[in-house]
This record gives structure tokens, sequence and C-alpha cells, in this order.
């Protein structure tokens, strides 16, 4: 596949993210939520990578993070070889428009006060990209790209359906002809009938814009269907990344093994001769992560050792990194 | 004890009269529920389903209302019943479960008091007793020390135990017909499994008849022997789980089907999308609702709706293709016999 590069467009390198919990009102920062800790990936130009976990594992805070709209507690993200995680705002500001996202919920996500034309206009205006004709030529063609009726642009969000909203959105987000989009959760609010319409439509974006992709999702058949890698996170920590169909074939992780046996197939024969890994308990507290290995106090395999020494990212071969004392 | 009847729904219409009209949220929907069985209701946001609930719970809110047919539970007409005699069968004999278990339970009171309140409203208990049985139902649906929990309040449980203890309050009364209105949706996917595994295994202790509500095939593929397809307020298609995915007959089913990625089969394949969007029905069309969507509609669907054709004894289809009249269709919906 021509899509297969090498060239690597986004490297994430040790990120760490913590959210300080106050307590008391006069006195200090306590405790901090260790929503994403040390986090390393790449993302290839031109690729999707998937970033699958339940809810708490710190995937959105994982995207929010890389695409700056939390400032990163340490690491570095590094964005066609430039390290934008500790820029200053204005030197921030010419990247801005090369990464862009699209939000999970089309309701809350688009200003019902403005028009359609002027949700996708806002980031020309800001980036200075066009004005008058020009501007609105944009409009109508980007509207054009998503699906959406050109005259559609003086209307107001409440007169579209979910679909179409975030379709909105989507042309929002290209409307800076950005090269990275990171798209949290895009589908999970809509429809199943709806939900194949989006990803298709962003899968030929990809192929005619040369798009990057980061696919934040929970479904993690979709996921596997839009991705041409996946990454696996529990509790703040990336558990497993490889190509899809090795993650899925070959999964290596404890964890991985139990999310994926854990996911209904809509098939009975299947379904019923199903093998469910079925895991005990929740999710532990971020606030405070068990020791070692974060998902040992979960798995059945746990060892002594899993409570001692955190186990470290193994490649188990063709680049399908692993992070499991048992390999 | 086979085929004896628990639920029979005949000709249900329930409308909302809202001040731009009248939305017909249903319009006529007919299905029947054995003792010990589960069925499961799919469809989409708008179909109706959780409306055919909400019908038979007899909760639905103003502006709603059921303007015709029959209810029968048991052999009594819930349609007919008082608000009293409602509250009567209402967590004893049918209970439910919501979608989100963190706005479904009372924040201010604790857990246990919430499963009490329904044990010795219906059973007679007291205080001691009904604790008693409380903690005796968190043990049932996998609670850790059930007895300590019994104490707490809703935000000490996190989602997963949330919907437990949604399961325990609403099977305290050992009821005979469970609904469960999306149980899964707001809940991980490794809870999910949890919760389902759960349901199976209590269905088979107590005996209990559950309709399961859901938009995920996968789910009623696991939990329910017959599944019921709704579409703008109508049963678009019904049979047996094997009949729904292996011999399906309805064009909307083709189109679920195939609009679903599959985690099992190796080969990516494009995505199926159902093109534009469900119907309004403020003013739902003349012929068949999915007709504007649908590839194979012919000229007579816009028009008139059709009769339900029976595909085999148990199996039915509300659609025009099932006529003698028109074109015999193969249609490959990905999903065969024999992956297993």
């Amino acid at each position: 596949m021509s899509k297969k590069n090498n060239e690597i467009l986004i490297e994430v390198k040790n990120l760490k993210k913590y959210f300080p919990i106050r307590k008391g009102f006069l006195g200090g920062e306590t405790q901090y939520v260790q929503a994403v800790d040390d986090v390393s990936f790449f993302i290839r130009k031109g690729e999707t990578l998937g970033l699958v976990g339940e809810s708490g594992c710190g995937k959105s805070t994982t995207g929010r993070t890389i695409i700056r709209l939390y400032n990163p507690t340490a690491g570095e993200v590094i964005f066609g070889g430039a390290e934008i995680g500790h820029m200053k705002e204005n030197e921030l500001h010419p990247f801005r428009k090369k990464m862009q996202m699209i939000f999970q919920d089309p309701y809350a996500s688009l200003n019902s006060r403005m028009t359609v034309g002027d949700i996708i206009g806002e980031a020309i205006d800001i980036h200075n990209l066009a004005t008058g004709k020009e501007r609105l030529e944009i409009i109508h063609e980007l509207l054009h790209r998503v699906g959406l009726n050109p005259d559609h642009a003086v209307r107001y969000p409440h007169e579209f359906s979910g679909g179409q909203r975030q379709r909105i959105g989507i042309a929002r987000s290209l409307a800076v002809r950005p090269e990275f989009i990171i798209c949290d959760e895009p589908i999970s609010a809509l429809d199943v009938s709806i939900q194949a319409q989006v990803v298709n439509m962003l899968e030929d974006l990809q192929a005619e814009l040369g798009l990057t992709y980061l696919f934040i999702a929970h479904d993690l058949s979709m996921v596997r269907h839009i991705s041409d890698r996946v990454g696996v996170m529990y509790l703040g920590k990336l558990v497993e990344i490889a190509d899809s169909e090795e993650l899925y074939n070959n999964p290596t992780h404890p964890y991985t093994q139990a999310l994926l046996s854990s996911i209904p197939i809509p098939d009975p024969e299947v379904s019923r001769s199903q093998q469910r890994i079925i895991l005990e308990g929740d999710v532990p507290s971020p606030l405070n992560p068990p020791s070692g290995c974060r998902f040992r106090t979960r798995c059945k395999y746990a060892m002594p050792k899993c409570a001692e020494a955190e186990p470290i990212m193994k490649d188990v071969g063709g680049g399908h990194m692993s992070a499991c004392h048992l390999l | 004890m086979k085929n004896e009847k628990i639920l029979e729904v005949k000709g249900l219409r329930t409308s909302f009269f809202t001040h731009v009209g009248e939305i017909k949220a249903i319009r006529g929907v007919s299905f029947n529920l054995d003792k010990g069985e589960a069925i499961g209701i799919v469809g989409e946001s708008g179909s109706g389903k959780s409306v055919t609930s909400l019908s038979v719970m007899g909760l639905l809110q103003y502006p709603g209302r059921v303007i015709d047919g029959e209810i029968h539970f048991k052999g009594q007409d819930l349609t007919k019943k008082s608000d009293k005699e409602m509250q009567s069968i209402r967590g004893n004999e049918i209970a439910m479960i919501f979608q989100d278990p963190m706005t479904s339970l009372n924040p201010v009171y604790t857990i246990g008091d919430q499963i009490m309140e329904a044990i010795r409203r219906h059973q007679g208990l007291n205080k001691h007793e009904a604790r008693e049985k409380a903690i005796e139902m968190l043990k049932l649906v996998g609670i850790p020390s059930p007895e300590k929990r019994v104490d707490n309040y809703p935000h000490e449980f996190s989602g997963g135990m949330r919907q437990r203890a949604m399961i325990a309050m609403a099977l305290s009364c050992e009821p005979s017909l469970l609904i469960a209105d999306e149980p899964t949706t707001a809940l991980d996917v490794t809870i999910q499994a949890q919760i389902l595994e759960l349901m199976k295994d209590l269905k088979d202790k107590i005996n209990t008849s559950i309709i399961l509500i859901t938009h995920d095939l996968g789910v009623v593929a696991d939990v329910c022997s017959r599944i019921v397809v709704m579409y703008g307020g109508l049963i678009m298609e019904e049979g047996s789980t094997d009949d729904i995915f292996y011999n399906p007959k309805h064009p909307y089913t083709w189109g679920l089907l195939k609009s679903i990625p599959r985690l099992d089969l190796n080969e990516k394949k494009r995505l199926v999308p159902i093109e534009g969007s469900p119907p309004d029905l403020l003013k739902p069309p003349k012929g068949c609702p999915f007709a504007a969507r649908c590839p194979y509609a012919m000229k007579i669907c816009m028009e008139q709706l059709p009769e339900y054709y029976q595909v085999d004894e148990n199996h039915r289809s509300l659609c025009w293709l099932q006529d003698e009249n028109a074109p015999r269709l193969e249609v490959d919906t990905g999903v065969q016999r024999g992956r297993a």
C-alpha cells in the first residue's frame, strides 16, 4: 500500500499528564490523577492509529494533550520534527491549523447560536486564510465534500440530525487544511446505520487529502475496521500496540485478550461458542494506581513480580509491542 | 410449561400529543413473550423500541398516551388498569432496568434503602427481613462484601456496580417479566460482558422472562432467542435469533447486518451504510417507513404499507418483497452459518 510510507508525522515520547486534585479550599495540591503516565508511540504520515480502552484509561487525555488542548506534565510531542509539547502559544499558532479535532457529541460541539457557515468559517478567519467570496466558496466546497447541501450554510445546527451535525464537525475540522485529525469517539453518539456513513466518509477523505488520523474509540470492531495500527490503553498506560490485524489475531497482553473476548459478536453461532474471559471487578482509581503492573489486580496470571516491577514495552516481533512480565 | 404466554401485545399504538402535532411513535405493534424466554427488540433511536417498553410498564409521561391496542400480562389487560393497580404490578411482577444507572438511582438514599423500598412495599417484610433480603440480592448479583456495601450511597459504587444494584433491585421481588432498556450501553465492554453473563445466569436461575432493548446486534445474538426488529414505529421483522441473522427477509435487517464491522472475520471490507435518515413520525410516510432509504424499494412501497408475510411459522416480515409477485432477491449480508 502506498499509505505505508515510513515517514513519521507524530512522535510521542514519555508523555505524562497529571491533573491535580485540591483538597480543602486552603490546603495545597495533595493528590494527582495520573491520567496519562509515560506513554510513547508514533504515527506515520497518512496512517490511522486507533486508540482503545475503557472509560478513564486516558485515551482522550492523550489525544487532547497531543493537540495541546492540555499542557503536558512531562514528555515530548514531536510534530513533523518540531517539539510542540512545551511551545509557547504564539509559537504554536502555525501548528494549530495543521492539527484539528472531531468531537464525540455532535450536539455539544457546535455553537447553537452560529450558522453552519460561520462555524466552519471561524477557523478560516482566525488563521486569515480567506475572506469574502473566496471564504464563502471554501465553505460551500467543504459542505459539498462532506455530503451536505451548500445552501445549508445559512442554517443553524438545531436544524440538522446527529449524523449531519457530525458531518458539519468534520467540515469544520477540514477548513484549515490540516494534516492531522484527532477523531475522539466520532461515531459513538450516532445510530448504527449512520455510523457506517461517517466512517466511510472519513476513509474517503483520508484517501483524497492524505490525512493522518488518531482514532479514539471504545468500539473495538469499528477501530479495527478503520485503523492501520491500534494501541490499547489501561489506567493511563499504553499496554500494547501493533498492526491492527496482528493485534486482533494475536493479542499478547492479558488485558487486550480480555477486552477482545468481551466484545459481543453479531453472529449467534459464533457468539454461543465464544470463549469469554470475564474480568473480575472494576478499574482501580487513577488517583492511587496499583504498584508495578497496573492491570495486576484484575489479571488472572498475576505473579509476585507484577506487584514489584513495572513491565516495560517489549517488541514481540515486527513492531508488535506489549508491556507484560509474562513475555 | 413451554409456550405459556406471559405477555401479549396486540395492535399497540402510542402517540405523543405535542404542540406541533401528534407524533405517532408506535403505529400498531403486536408481539408475544413466553415464560422464561428472552426476546430482543432492536432498532435505532426513534424506532419506538423504548416507547413500547414504557407503554407496557404504564410509565408514559405526558403528552404520551396509548391510543389503541391491548397489553395482556398474565391474562389481564394492562391498558385498562388504574394507576393504583399498575403500582402493585410495577416493580413486583414487571420490573425494569434503565440505560443510565447513574441517573436512575436516588443519590440521597443508600443502595440498601432503595432495594428495601420495593421489597417492603410488595412483599410486606419488616425492616430487618427486608435488609437481609437486600443483602442476599446484592450477593446474587456479585457485589463483594454485600453486608457492608448495602449501606453505601450510589456515588460510592462504580458504573458496573450501580447497574448490578439496579438489577438486584429489579429482581428483588422475583418479577415474572424484566424489561431491560439498553442495560449495558453506558458501560465499558469488560463490564458489559459481566452484566450480560449475569443476566443470562439469572434468567436460568429465576426463570424470568426478559425483554432486552438495544441497538447492538452483538448483545442480542448473545442473550436472546428471538428478535423483533423495529423501525419507524413498526415491527419490520420478527423471528428466531438464527432466522434474523442467517435468513433475514427484510431490507432494513439486511442493511443493519451489512453496516456493522465484524471483529471475527479477517477480510476488511468497506462498510455498506444505510443511506439517508429515519422518517419524521410527525408526518409518517404513507407507505413503508423504510422505503425512502431502501435500495430495493418499488412503486407500491411508497404508496401502501404491506401486511405481514409469514416466512415460516415464527418468522414474519413487513415487506412487499415477500409478495409472490415481487422479484426474488438473494442478498449477502456477510453473516453465515458455520463460522463458529
